[in-house]
């Protein structure tokens, strides 16, 4: 086994979440370091299968739509599915949400029910503030179950926003169960590829945090509505 | 061509090549999410029993794009050799098989032989091939390829430093990436995923690794993996790199989906040369970088009906056309939709590695898995033997195989070690000769100074 310069150590650890600087037994890791990695994976591969709650729901202020698949299990090996909407869910949105809006923000649960509890509290008002400081008109949120990306083909199509943002959790990691992304596009609508999409994603309290985050998803909004256009093509 | 079989007293038709392919494929969750999969077993082996007798003319014929309408069909078929095809066309899919796998073919003869087949052909020899079987062949096929070192060659088992940090943070960058240095990690590249696709940050980071590059002597390249767009303005500006990354797909519309084309990655690959160049390099090295994985093209809905793994082939048959320096599989990475468990991820991963070596690719893995798949680590230290075994050129090197920017698990510092360990083989010279000379290494071992990272100095 060897030894580390333990002030080097202890400065590189500092500077990074990543497992670094562990040491050996030969070329492998030590128990300790063995078992918490084995520990953190099954805990991620547990979180993917939790729900976000009502109470959480209540408390964001958020009504609720589901996609077309039966529960989390079956949302895992149908993409298709959590990309679609029923005539119900379609229905509530149109009546629950002004339409039009210069910006239409919505929840998803994708693959972390964490994700939503631990940073849309945060990410939801600190944008619409933003925007609305500036005079963009944002739409009714709502939050979308079994939810995927592509979801946003269909909001964008129900709602007609001019930039539609879905704020979604991301497949759960050893570092966080709880990590965000933030999908966004110029138009939003059946015909747009993946890369119309602006993305930021790692918004976390490991990551970017939710404020800061709500910060750049507002400056990416308003690159949007002012060139008119998303994905690659968007000057940042 | 007959495009029906008999078996277990029933008789199985199919209405095209493509069909066939795709009910011939072994079990993949993404080939059933497309409705492109075998019913069972029976249909299955129904679809290889067909192929079997489908000749090489018969595959090349019928591409699973048209050529009309798919500028990676048109690559994949213009860049054939006619003699070699000429020689081939009128073999069954199973004699490719047996001619692929018998003592009387060499790696070089799969490598003059394989100018003349087209993607879709080798995609289709590997559905007729068990897991041992494509590690035999890809064995075989020794690719090398040159950057600032020459990646490659029997005996060597190189690694990409994947040092990613969640915001892009320099120093936390810094820091693994000298811990993985320290356990003779990253002769393959020293290759950051950036959290922010812009210049700036492409800039920066490129910065530091061309920093520790130069100020630790450690030979190898870097890369920074953002879009190829934002690398080349950043080279443009005045950014170090050695080359040029790009997710690449087996589709031109998929292509586009990861808004890139085939003119971007001309211009990449001629931008890069005219910039060596420039700065007095040799230029006629390889100097491009492509990532793939099986289900891309059904992620962003244009895998024109054809099954994942031959779609996936046709990217090779992309990449080959840009001679790369870097390609590989990041296999279980896209999630349980397209690969369930890790026996899919591995049979992908065998699949991948070989499809990869017949188009002369010198073909690197990921082998990797995600907290949504039934997968876990000891699937991921199975695959790295396996792959090490069947000779691919690199893995990647994550700390103890967590990605904290990614959010998936692959290989780590110390696995590599392990496998370098377990079955005799060395990083690239001279990056070997390096690690030696600091006693990171000792005899291709690990050495005294193995996994500890103040040995550079800050």
């Amino acid at each position: 086994m060897q030894t580390l310069d333990g002030k080097t150590t202890e400065y590189l650890k500092s500077t990074t979440p990543a497992r670094i600087c562990l040491g050996r037994t030969g070329s492998r890791y030590k128990t300790a370091d063995y078992l918490r990695f084995q520990t953190d994976q099954y805990a991620a591969a547990n979180a993917v299968t939790a729900e976000v709650d009502e109470k959480t729901l209540k408390d964001l202020g958020l009504f609720e739509v589901k996609t077309l698949c039966r529960d989390k299990t079956q949302m895992l090996t149908r993409p298709d599915l959590g990309r679609l909407l029923g005539k119900a869910a379609v229905k509530k949105i149109k009546s629950c949400c002004i339409p039009s809006p210069d910006a239409q923000i919505y929840v998803g649960d994708g693959l972390s029910a964490a994700a939503v509890a631990a940073n849309a509290g945060d990410l939801l008002p600190a944008i619409r503030l933003s925007l609305e400081y500036e005079g963009i008109s944002v739409g009714t949120p709502f939050f979308v179950r079994y939810c995927r990306v592509n979801t946003a083909k269909i909001i964008g199509d129900i709602l007609k926003p001019r930039v539609t943002c879905v704020l979604i959790g991301e497949r759960p990691g050893l570092l966080t169960v709880g990590s965000m992304s933030a999908y966004i596009a110029y138009n939003a609508g059946p015909s747009m590829s993946e890369g119309d999409y602006n993305v930021l994603s790692n918004i976390s309290k490991n990551g970017i945090p939710p404020v800061e985050a709500a910060a750049v998803i507002t400056d990416i909004i308003k690159a949007m509505l002012k060139q008119k256009t998303s994905g690659y093509g968007l000057i940042l | 061509m007959l495009l029906s079989h008999t078996v277990y007293g029933q008789t199985f038709r199919f209405s095209s090549v493509k069909e066939v392919l795709a009910k011939a494929n072994e079990y993949k969750s993404g080939d059933v999410l497309a409705r492109v999969a075998a019913a069972d077993n029976r249909e299955r082996m129904a679809a290889k029993l067909t192929l079997a007798e489908l000749t090489v003319a018969d595959i090349r014929e019928n591409p699973v794009v048209p050529y009309e309408t798919d500028e990676v069909t048109r690559i994949i078929q213009d860049g054939l050799d006619d003699a070699e095809y000429r020689r081939l066309r009128g073999l069954t899919i199973g004699e490719l098989r047996d001619k692929i796998l018998s003592d009387e073919t060499s790696g070089i003869d799969l490598l003059k032989m394989s100018r003349g087949m087209t993607s879709e052909v080798i995609a289709a020899v590997a559905k007729l091939m068990g897991n041992l079987d494509l590690m035999i062949a890809s064995k075989k096929i020794e690719v090398t390829a040159r950057c600032n070192t020459v990646i490659g060659g029997n005996g060597v088992f190189a690694s990409r430093l994947q040092p990613n940090h969640p915001t892009d943070d320099i120093k936390g960058i810094l820091s693994s990436l000298l811990d993985g240095l320290s356990y003779a990690v990253g002769d393959a590249v020293l290759g950051v995923n950036p959290a922010i696709d812009s210049v700036e940050s492409t800039t920066a980071v490129l910065n530091l690794l061309q920093d520790v590059k130069t100020r630790y002597a450690v030979p190898t390249q870097i890369c920074v993996l953002s879009h190829i767009s934002t690398q080349m303005k950043a080279l443009k500006a005045g950014a170090p790199t050695d080359l040029f990354f790009q997710s690449i797909a087996g589709s031109e519309k998929a292509l586009g989906s990861f808004a890139a084309s085939c003119d971007m990655l001309g211009e990449a690959d001629d931008l890069i040369r005219k910039s060596r160049t420039a700065n007095r390099l040799d230029n006629t090295g390889n100097y491009m970088y492509f990532e793939t994985g099986q289900g891309s093209e059904l992620s962003s809905d244009f895998h024109h009906g054809a099954d994942q793994q031959t779609m996936e082939s046709r990217c090779y048959g992309l990449a080959r056309r840009y001679k790369p320096f870097l390609v590989n599989t990041v296999v279980g990475f896209i999630g349980p939709e397209y690969l369930y468990d890790g026996r899919q991820v591995i049979r992908a991963a065998h699949e991948d590695v070989f499809c990869g070596k017949m188009h002369g690719l010198p073909m690197g893995i990921d082998c990797c898995y995600t907290n949504h798949m039934s997968a876990d680590q000891n699937d991921i230290d199975n695959l790295i033997v396996l792959a090490a075994a069947a000779g691919a050129s690199y893995v990647m090197g994550v700390p103890q195989s967590d990605d904290i920017m990614l959010m998936y698990q692959s290989t780590g510092y110390h696995d590599i070690a392990a496998v370098r360990e377990l079955l005799g083989l060395k990083p690239i010279e001279p990056f070997s000769a390096w690690a030696e000379n600091l006693g990171i290494l000792e005899n291709g071992r690990l050495g005294k100074n193995a996994g500890n990272a103040a040995i550079f100095k800050l």
